[in-house]
């Protein structure tokens, strides 16, 4: 077994950002639930943040960081509001289920 | 002492996030979810981002997690029926698609990153609140200020919603 480095190579933590991407977007294509599906991007978004903070350190500047602050005000406004649309759609429809739910397919 | 504290959070948000797409209820989810986002918030303190890691913490896993658990527990629904699955062709295709992406994503980590660059604890300290308040109200004022506009529309949109018959 080789050696584990005392130092992180950046790589790692793009590829640890890959993974949770991927996770994520394998969960939005699989899964049938919609609070599920929009946990899932959430993930995703999650995982684009992991890519700013730690370009932001070997950059050297702060402005990653502010980046994946504005992120999280717009995951923020998201989730507000995507939530109050599952409600409606629950209120209306009585199902979570993402196939049910396919009025505006062609 | 680096790598090890890397890999041990970073073991963690990856088990909860496939925890998060295997499970069928979504309060286990939510749950696998606030895993993920707490063990980031640690990954940030690594890479010197103090202010953001607090924010991950108290925004991402208090408000917003709070929000899915009540929206979750309000309509009471329970688990994904577990229905005969109609066809396998989107399945089969997906996964393939997705491995395929997870492996052009590793490609260009391992060709543009430069083997040098190393990622040591202490080595940046500009995350912290006075650089990162300075720069957000000096020149990230506009932007700053145009979240505000988006977070009133998002309130007006979330309230008109949630109360009216549609």
């Amino acid at each position: 077994m080789p050696p584990i480095p005392t130092v992180v190579p950046m790589s790692w933590y793009l590829i640890l950002s890959a993974i949770l991407f991927t996770l994520g977007a394998a969960g939005f294509l699989l899964r049938r639930n919609i609070i599920t599906v929009f946990m899932c991007i959430e993930l995703m978004l999650n995982a684009v943040n992991l890519t700013f903070v730690a370009f932001s350190h070997q950059l050297k500047q702060v402005d990653g960081h502010i980046f994946t602050f504005f992120v999280m005000v717009v995951a923020a406004a998201e989730a507000a509001v995507g939530l109050a649309i599952i409600l409606t759609v629950f209120k209306n429809r009585q199902t979570l289920e993402i196939d049910e739910v396919s009025s505006m397919k062609l | 002492m680096d790598a090890i504290l890397f890999l041990t959070f970073a073991a963690i948000a990856v088990a909860c996030a496939i925890n998060l797409v295997l499970q069928t209820h979504p309060i286990s989810s939510a749950l696998s979810l606030v895993g993920v986002m707490t063990s980031l918030a640690v990954l940030y303190l690594l890479l010197g981002g103090s202010f953001i890691a607090a924010v991950q913490v108290i925004v991402y896993a208090g408000a917003i997690m709070v929000l899915f658990i009540f929206v979750i527990m309000l309509l009471n629904t329970q688990g994904e029926r577990t229905q005969p699955k109609k066809n396998v062709l989107p399945i089969a295709i997906a996964l393939p698609l997705l491995f395929s992406l997870i492996g052009v994503l590793a490609a260009i980590v391992a060709t543009q990153v430069p083997a040098g660059e190393i990622v040591k604890f202490g080595t940046f300290s500009g995350g912290d609140p006075l650089t990162f308040g300075r720069a957000m109200f000096t020149r990230y004022l506009l932007p700053f200020e145009v979240t505000s506009v988006l977070i009133l529309i998002a309130i007006v949109g979330a309230v008109v919603l949630a109360k009216k018959e549609i």
